[in-house]
């Protein structure tokens, strides 16, 4: 049974952890990606690279009111048109107003997460336009009406048994494990909707200021086809995907590609600068982009800036232990894995909606290790756990319990008194079950669901320690 | 962060026990302290010690972190101002992370005039017990009596926050020991402090992931540098019944061959699923009952 994303996280988490194959699925496929990105970056100076592509974000976020000026300068100056959209709801108003203007009926999309973020689809399809998407994982996705469980590879979660399935019986194909027969079939149903579309709407990994540019990498060429066929193409991208120069652009891609996909560069880069011009042999008549902040703002405004430098190649996802057991539906919101937990609560209106996605980490740090702009996520999740303790959203009784924890430790008298007390309630529990503990009252009772516990020893470390310095030697034990 | 070097080894340390070890490892800290005197250096406890106050950091409870961080402070700092001690020496990554790492900006951000400081000095001179076997003591070999297979499982905050790794593994090599590689070491076991508790089928999960990298070593203990996550991992083998076993790492170390012996169990024994073999100081071997009589 598929995570139901609209469930409660408790509720997708126990889906996702009792599905016989899911984590099976994930761990190979995040594993396999872990170790294509290692051999790429273990090939050229991996270490300067992530230092020159933080450099290069960290000076973005310090720059990124002047940046989109200039970025929107050169966009018109192309003959473009740029939108700001303060929120989800105002970037579905203007492309929705773009299509009702435009008499649009069919759209083709690239694959995009920023259009997953503000649902575009939902509203567009709400106004009967219509939506395709082209990138053939994000194809299958829509033909289960399911949503991407990861950022790069959005049908991670699925074996090629269950796609044959899926469109065996959406597609009316005989069923086959050929992945190649699979891939043909999706190929010649999208080549005529691209002939068909009336709009091209496409995500953005990375926009250049200095020449109003718009790049997207796909390893399909639908990329290309959304930003070209169609008469008018949208590109949708969060502020934050601005880069300073062409220069610059190329590090950003070297970095995506060797870290999302483990290639040296994709098989597509597509860069769009603005409308066809009379000398051009292609391109749309007409060049929209949507810049969408969505929250993004006031990330950098209340200290979770690091954040934004982000470039969206899901290798935290990849290296993350809790995201191998949940895959990415387990997270429930549009970005999943480490970086998913940090700002799905922040895109959302109110934080303690998500308050669980902080949580759910051991703070291992594999995440931080992996990150090509070397994001300190697990430093970004303890802010978050503080930021809602802070704003009172966790329950009264474990800030109770912590208080009290704290009060004990404070003194090492009450510390020990209270040792001896454990003490001897472990030692009873144990006692009742052959020595070790196999039941404990709540809330400690979820530990002993699955794993046993040793008592408290009978004399600590600081009884045998005071014997010790009494007697010169050890206790007997 | 500044790092303290030493132009000679340091004679005199402070062991900061970490109260897991206190209260429910005695053990692990005797065989710390019998490692550490074994190279003739004088180990001091101070008995003021309690709990670091991570897991109130890790869940997001500044005030309450700060309020043990600045008894741990009050606790260790004078005898380092005293120059009483030379250094302070733990037997956990994740406790000596705490420390070390996160007190600073855990203090600054509580602004509080002058633990800032303080904390900044003591982490300089504070050590992991195998970062400072081998780092500071220049450790060669410290023969272990373990005839069993060995594999080494890799804690999250000493692996990635206090980046000590060659350290254990050197000297599980130098040991004697028969070291098997397991893969996945490097993977976190699922613990997480709270978050064992909070997301209990995740951390599950996670750990059965472990357990199975483990098996499929042929390793039949597996060593580690924090009791936490060995509590964990242990935990779900005894559980169920695994023919493998988590042990810390100085308790490992510590064994001379003479302390070895089978505690196979008979057939007529119940506990058919126990390990093959056992040390009479592992925590699933106490009898409570002797206890009692005693």
């Amino acid at each position: 049974m598929p995570v139901d994303v609209g469930a409660d996280f408790k509720t997708r988490v126990k889906q996702a952890v009792t599905d016989p194959h899911l984590a099976e699925t994930v761990t190979r496929a995040t594993i396999s990606l872990t170790l294509k990105k290692d051999q790429r970056y273990a090939e050229l100076q991996g270490q300067r690279l992530r230092d020159e592509t933080r450099q290069m974000k960290t000076y973005v976020l310090r720059h990124l009111p002047q940046l989109l000026e200039q970025f929107e300068q050169n966009v018109q100056m192309n003959g473009g048109q740029v939108h700001w959209a303060q929120d989800a709801d105002e970037a579905n108003r203007i492309i929705c107003n773009l299509a009702t203007q435009k008499d649009v009926r069919k759209v083709v999309k690239a694959k995009s997460m920023a259009t997953e973020e503000i649902h575009l689809n939902q509203h567009l399809e709400a106004i009967g336009v219509e939506c395709v998407e082209t990138d053939l994982g994000e194809y299958i996705i829509q033909l289960a009406r399911e949503m991407p469980s990861h950022i790069v590879a959005p049908v991670l979660h699925k074996s090629v048994d269950d796609i044959s399935q899926l469109f065996a019986e959406k597609l009316d194909m005989p069923r086959t494990l050929d992945p190649q027969a699979l891939c043909a079939k999706a190929r010649s149903v999208l080549r005529r909707e691209f002939l068909n579309a009336d709009m091209g709407i496409s995500g953005c990994n990375f926009a250049i200021a200095d020449t109003g540019t718009v790049c997207i990498v796909t390893n399909e060429g639908n990329g290309r086809l959304v930003s070209t066929l169609p008469p008018i193409y949208v590109a949708v991208m969060g502020i934050e995907k601005l880069v300073p120069t062409v220069q610059d652009a190329f590090l950003q891609y070297q970095a995506l590609a060797r870290s999302a996909t483990g290639q040296k560069v994709t098989v597509y880069l597509s860069m769009t600068n603005g409308p066809k011009q009379p000398e051009d042999v292609d391109g749309p008549r007409e060049f929209h982009v949507v810049l969408l902040d969505n929250g993004r703002a006031q990330m950098l405004a209340e200290g979770y800036g690091e954040a934004l430098m982000c470039i969206r190649c899901g290798a935290c996802l990849n290296a993350c232990p809790v995201y191998k057991q949940i895959s990415g539906h387990g997270y429930g919101h549009t970005y999943s894995g480490p970086i998913g937990a940090v700002i799905s609560p922040l895109l959302a209106r109110d934080m303690a909606e998500s308050k669980e996605l902080p949580y759910a980490s051991t703070l291992c740090g594999a995440c931080r290790d992996a990150c090509p702009v070397q994001i300190d996520l697990p430093g970004l999740l303890l802010a978050l756990r503080q930021d809602l303790v802070e704003r009172k959203a966790m329950p009264r009784l474990e800030k109770a319990g912590l208080r009290q924890y704290a009060d004990i430790m404070q003194k090492t008298g009450s510390y020990v008194r209270m040792g001896g007390m454990a003490r001897a309630g472990s030692r009873t529990l144990s006692r009742m079950s052959g020595g070790t503990i196999r039941m404990l009252p709540p809330p400690l009772h979820h530990w002993t669901k699955t794993r046993d516990m040793p008592p408290f020893a009978r004399r600590s470390f600081r009884q045998q320690w005071a014997h010790r310095n009494r007697t010169g030697e050890w206790e007997k034990t | 962060m500044h790092r303290k070097t030493f132009a000679s080894p340091p004679s005199k340390v402070a062991l900061f026990v970490t109260c897991m070890v206190d209260m429910m490892y005695p053990q692990v800290g005797i065989a710390t302290v019998e490692l550490l005197e074994r190279q003739g250096v004088e180990v001091v406890f101070p008995e003021g010690q309690t709990c670091c106050g991570q897991p109130a950091f890790n869940a997001g409870y500044h005030e309450e972190a700060v309020q043990m961080a600045t008894h741990f402070l009050d606790v260790f700092c004078p005898l380092l101002e005293k120059g009483d001690i030379e250094a302070v020496v733990v037997p956990s990554g994740s406790c000596g992370a705490m420390t070390r790492h996160f007190y600073l900006s855990l203090l600054q951000d509580a602004g509080i005039r002058s633990y800032p400081a303080r904390a900044e000095a003591l982490a300089a001179v504070t050590f992991e017990l195998t970062e400072f076997l081998v780092d500071v003591l220049k450790v060669q070999d410290l023969p272990c009596g373990y005839p069993g297979k060995v594999t080494y499982h890799a804690c999250c905050h000493l692996l990635r926050e206090l980046r000590v790794d060659r350290q254990p593994r050197q000297l599980l090599r130098q040991s004697g020991v028969n070291l098997v590689e397991m893969e996945g070491s490097a993977e976190c076991c699922g613990f997480g402090g709270l978050f064992s508790v909070k997301n209990e089928p995740i951390s599950t999960a996670m750990g059965k992931a472990k357990l199975q990298y483990v098996a499929g070593s042929g390793a039949d203990v597996v060593a580690m540098c924090d009791v936490s996550c060995m509590t964990h991992v242990q935990g779900l083998m005894h559980r169920q019944q695994s023919r493998q076993r988590a042990m810390h790492i100085a308790e490992l170390l510590n064994l001379r061959s003479g302390e070895v012996h089978d505690t196979r169990p008979t057939p007529s024994a119940p506990s058919s699923g126990a390990p093959p073999v056992g040390f009479s100081r592992r925590w699933q071997d106490i009898k409570v009952e002797d206890d009692h009589a005693r």
